[in-house]
């Protein structure tokens, strides 16, 4: 009797002994879960989480303070991919934040631009081109679509333009069959 | 495999592929006709893969034939030129073969008939420096002819890594109806032959080999006697029909055994494939001067003469269908390209640009409505006919539930879409849709991936400004202290006064954008508007009263 | 608009189906002709449970009823656990047995295509385990029996259990081989001894090797026609062939021969129509080998060491269950990669 339970507990801390080694010598360093989050983030620095940035708002995710479903430009996608990472259950977006839109870019009404320079301090990734009493132009190319110059600007002159599919962006659809007849088809 | 060890005939089997019926002599009993120069000629900036041209003219700009219309801009591009001469109508957006069936940017051309060219300049080119001939084809439009229309300049640069040792022509074109490459074997091998001359002096290859199907015998044959009036080797290997023997790396395994590494480029192992007519078009640029404005088109289906035509890129598809004696009744489809790979066409009044081989007036009799597709039942006859050996029904499933990590890790991406999936599949699954769809979505992603990244570094380094302009205007403060402080009060409400008088100004100036035409009008016209709002004012009595 | 291919050089469901069926004919007019026509209520039944049961849970799924019934899927499951199970049976156990095999096996999966056990393997291993005494109620070969009866009385019996007048259920059933011989190494009796029994025949038991003979019959039929590939069949048969010679020449007297294990129980049927459903079983050639003979190693050792005369059912299932793992190491090298 008293040899099984000192066999048990040797052989308990044997085997902890060799987890807790092994644990510690072939360890994986991973990237920080923030980074993890704002990985899967879509960059678009717009604030509708309730925080000033992407970073921010996975830093916040981390630490528990802000829930998974308060970021409209990553739409559900981003969403699903935040509760997969994080191991929780996905929930519909919180409208409180905004409803996902088709993704738009900047752009400025040069004849009513006065080159006050504030849309310019309002972009999170500079994407405005000017300087002051110079002509403003968003950088297409750069811009997130993330609308905060529209406030800023005193003459109202940025408005935001639906990227339009073309033929350089056009994506093939999900398959879906169509059961029409013969004739159907002809009279199309 | 076991056939490469007892390999008797020299050439190698690719694992999977399948035999579709041929429908090929439809259109190969007649020799090759040219099109009458049609009253529009469309031609799209966007005939290649790469970067867009940059057009060089104007509307009502008159041109002359082989004139550019639209120069080649960045190292891949390819320029774009007058079929025939005449006056440049519009450039705007027109309705181009594209299976999304959205419109691009085309220059439009109406042809003054007179054909006359601009001055042509052949070039020696057995005595011209390699480079300067590589350079010069930038200008030429010669794109991959075999559909993929990829800038054939890039293809013919001698390699800094390594060079090509062997030379390989693809006359197999094995698709189904398709036979433009068939006929231009027949009627001008001698072109083809000198064609394969100049590519083998630019790329310095030992070896020379054109592809050919056993189902083409008359175009081997005229191959091989056009081969051996050439100066140099020209070997013609007759594969065996199986599709897509045509594809450029099976083409490679069939004719040489190597298996050109997926992560790497076929020149990358010494070898490169051109398609019969792209080499016969960078011989007719050296030779005569002939920038690419013209190909072979096949014809065929539900048309009353099926045929192959020379068609000057930019006619219309229904002047095609005309020349070829007229859509038979029944036709339900338009297809561009084979019935393997091919897509449908979103209307007959698309041009034929550099990528067009054929065209196909679909029926329900030659291209039955499929059944509705079953559940997978895991039979793996698509992974028994792949080519390329992947596992479609995994990429399926993988497809399917928008998995799409797993299905790059399962190799989606050396996918090249031939369809013998779908063609074998007893459920009816349209297998490549699901490709298809998988591989947009993910480069789409890719590309949302990168410009995020992008985006954050741009955020990061905007936050790292400001805080660097934060402290070195503090350290500022902290070296001018006291009489700073006031200066920099005044400084805030300076900017404050003058965004508030700007402000002014603006509103100002959006109150004053008014109709400048409604003072120091003349009598009569004043007249007018007095009655115009007179008559206004009856209407809307009328309105009010009904 | 449609997309490419245009063109379909395929078979289709039903096809495949059909023809699976039509390579059992020859394996059922054996089993009629050594066994009497009871077999064939059993197939009548089961078939039809099959496909009302199929119609049913398809409705309840909300799934188009004609275009699934009509792929033959249902027919081949109910067809192929008739064959599995005693012919003699009643009527409820067929019943029940096709049942399970349809409504939870395969329906309650998701349907065709999604079944990640075979069927009619699930619905005889539940018969076996629930109903262990009248699984092993085989009748006897005719040629052996002691009383034939007429179709009338086989019907009369699967229904009401009653038997004519002065027959006894000892007169018209016996062991099967395996069983027979599984009693027998218990008993201490050697293998050579046993095979003397008038319940073997040259090869296998009396009788049931002659319907095992138009069950391979069918088999070829099945891979001439393209709708099996020779890797599951091959790699089965050799696995089981192996292990019994093997054992076999080392102790004759304890285990049986290779012939004996290849031509009794339901090997030959297994081999070809059972181990061969696509959809439970893996999807890549080596796959294929790995699985088969899994499943031939599984049954030998069920048949000599296990609790039950013939392994095949078991094995299958368990097989099945290795099925994701095998596919997922067994992935063929595709073109342009090292690996």
């Amino acid at each position: 009797m008293l040899i099984a339970l000192l066999v048990m507990i040797g052989l308990a801390l044997l085997l902890g002994i060799v987890l807790g080694y092994s644990a510690l010598k072939f360890k994986v360093e991973g990237d920080p879960l923030v980074d993890k989050i704002d990985a899967i983030l879509p960059q678009t620095q717009c604030g509708q989480c309730g925080y000033p940035g992407c970073k921010p708002y996975a830093t916040a995710i981390a630490n528990g303070e802000a829930d998974i479903n308060q970021c409209p430009p990553g739409g559900e996608p981003g969403m699903l991919a935040l509760a997969d990472l994080l191991g929780v259950e996905p929930k519909p977006l919180n409208a409180e934040h905004g409803l996902p839109k088709p993704k738009a870019v900047a752009f400025i009404d040069e004849n009513t631009c006065i080159g006050c320079t504030l849309c310019i301090q309002a972009c999170p990734v500079d994407a405005i081109l000017g300087a002051a009493k110079q002509m403003h132009t968003i950088i297409a190319s750069e811009c997130t679509g993330c609308e905060l110059c529209l406030a800023p600007c005193p003459v109202d002159c940025i408005t935001m333009e639906v990227i339009p599919e073309k033929v350089g962006n056009w994506k093939w659809r999900y398959p879906v069959i169509e059961i029409k007849t013969v004739d159907e088809m002809k009279a199309a | 495999m076991i056939s490469n060890l007892l390999n008797l005939t020299g050439l190698f089997k690719f694992h999977g592929g399948v035999h579709p019926p041929e429908h090929k002599l439809e259109s190969t009993t007649a020799p090759i006709r040219v099109i009458a120069m049609p009253a529009t000629l469309v031609l799209p900036l966007r005939q290649h893969v790469g970067n867009l041209p940059k057009i060089r003219v104007q509307v009502g700009d008159r041109v002359l034939k082989g004139q550019l219309l639209a120069e080649a801009e960045g190292s891949v591009s390819a320029a774009v030129h007058a079929p025939t001469s005449g006056v440049v109508m519009s450039i705007e957006e027109q309705l181009i073969p594209h299976p999304s069936g959205l419109p691009d940017i085309c220059i439009t051309l109406q042809p003054d008939g007179e054909d006359r060219w601009i001055a042509r300049k052949s070039v020696n080119w057995r005595e011209t420096d390699r480079q300067v001939l590589v350079a010069s084809l930038r200008e030429s439009g010669v794109v991959g002819m075999g559909g993929a229309a990829f800038p054939t300049q890039i293809k013919l640069r001698p390699n800094g890594k390594s060079s090509v040792h062997t030379l390989i022509i693809n006359g197999a074109e094995c698709e189904p109806y398709i036979t433009c490459d068939d006929l231009l074997m027949r009627e001008r091998a001698n072109e083809i032959v000198k064609g394969i001359e100049v590519a083998q002096y630019l790329l310095g290859a030992e070896r020379c080999i054109v592809g050919v199907e056993d189902n083409k015998p008359e175009a081997a044959a005229a191959m091989r006697d056009a081969a051996a009036k050439s100066a140099i080797k020209i070997e013609v290997e007759v594969v065996p029909t199986l599709y897509p023997s045509g594809d450029a790396r099976r083409l490679i395994h069939i004719v040489t055994g190597i298996e050109v590494p997926s992560d790497k480029r076929s020149t990358d192992v010494g070898v490169q494939v051109f398609n019969v007519a792209t080499v016969t078009a960078v011989y007719r640029y050296f030779e005569f001067g002939e920038p690419a404005l013209s190909r072979i088109v096949t014809v065929t289906g539900n048309v009353r003469q099926p045929g192959n035509f020379e068609v000057p890129f930019g006619t219309s598809v229904s002047r095609l269908l005309e020349a070829a004696g007229g859509s038979l009744p029944g036709t339900h489809d338009l297809v561009m390209g084979g019935p393997m790979m091919g897509f449908s066409l979103p209307s007959s009044a698309v041009p034929v640009t550099k990528a067009t081989n054929c065209i196909i007036a679909g029926a329900p009799e030659l291209f039955p409505p499929p059944p509705p597709a079953m559940p997978c039942i895991r039979c793996a006859r698509c992974a028994d006919a792949c080519p390329v050996s992947l596992q479609p029904q995994d990429l399926y499933w993988f497809s399917k539930s928008d998995n799409f990590e797993k299905a790059r890790d399962y190799k989606l991406f050396d996918c090249i879409e031939c369809g013998c999936c779908s063609y074998v599949c007893p459920s009816h699954i349209p297998l490549v849709q699901y490709y298809r769809y998988a591989k947009s979505e993910i480069l789409a992603a890719d590309r949302a991936k990168q410009a995020a990244n992008l985006a954050r570094e741009r955020n990061d380094f905007r936050l790292a400004r400001i805080e660097r302009e934060k402290q070195e205007r503090a350290a500022k403060h902290a070296a001018k202290a006291g009489g700073a402080k006031a200066e920099a009060g005044v400084d805030d409400d300076a900017k404050k006064a003058a965004i508030a008088a700007a402000m002014a100004r603006a509103q100002a100036q959006k109150a004053e954008v008014v109709p400048q035409n409604t003072t120091d009008l003349p009598a009569a016209v004043q007249n007018e508007i007095a009655e115009i709002d007179a008559r206004r004012g009856d209407v809307l009595e009328e309105k009010q009263d009904n | 608009m449609s997309q490419s291919p245009y063109i379909s050089g395929s078979t289709s469901v039903s096809v495949i189906m059909l023809k699976v069926l039509l390579a059992l004919v020859p394996g059922i007019a054996a089993y009629v002709w050594a066994f009497g026509s009871g077999v064939l209520v059993s197939l009548v039944l089961a078939s039809a449970t099959a496909l009302v049961s199929e119609a049913i849970m398809l409705k309840l799924r909300q799934r188009p009823v004609v275009p699934f019934l009509l792929d033959g899927s249902a027919l081949v499951t109910g067809v192929l656990l008739a064959l599995a199970l005693p012919p003699l049976a009643p009527w409820w156990l067929v019943v029940v047995g096709t049942l399970f095999a349809i409504v939870i096996a395969k329906q309650l999966y998701g349907g065709l295509g999604y079944n990640p056990f075979n069927p009619a393997m699930v619905g005889y291993a539940v018969l076996l385990i629930s109903f262990p005494a009248i699984m092993t109620q085989w009748p006897a070969p005719l040629s052996l029996a002691h009383t034939q009866l007429g179709f009338a009385d086989q019907l009369h019996f699967i229904f009401s259990r009653a038997l004519p007048d002065g027959v006894g259920l000892d007169a018209i059933s016996s062991a099967t081989p395996l069983d027979y011989l599984k009693t027998q190494l218990k008993l201490q009796h050697g293998v050579a001894e046993i095979s003397q029994a008038p319940l073997f025949g040259a090869l296998g038991g009396k009788g049931g090797e002659v319907v095992v003979g138009a069950y391979l019959l069918g088999g070829l039929y099945l891979l001439q026609q393209r709708i099996i590939s020779w890797h599951i069949p091959t790699a089965f048969l050799l696995a089981l062939a192996v292990l019994a010679a093997g054992f076999h020449m080392v102790d004759p007297a304890h285990y049986a021969s290779a012939t004996f294990h290849l031509f009794s129980g339901a090997s030959l049927l297994c081999a070809f129509f059972i181990a061969t459903d696509p959809i439970s079983g893996p999807t890549t050639p080596k796959g294929k080998l790995i699985f088969a003979a899994g499943i031939g190693l599984l049954t030998w050792l069920i048949r000599t060491y296990g609790g039950y005369p013939d392994g095949v059912a078991f094995a299958v299932l368990l097989m099945n269950i290795c099925v994701p793992l095998i596919d997922a190491y067994t992935q063929p090298r595709v073109f342009g990669h090292a690996k």
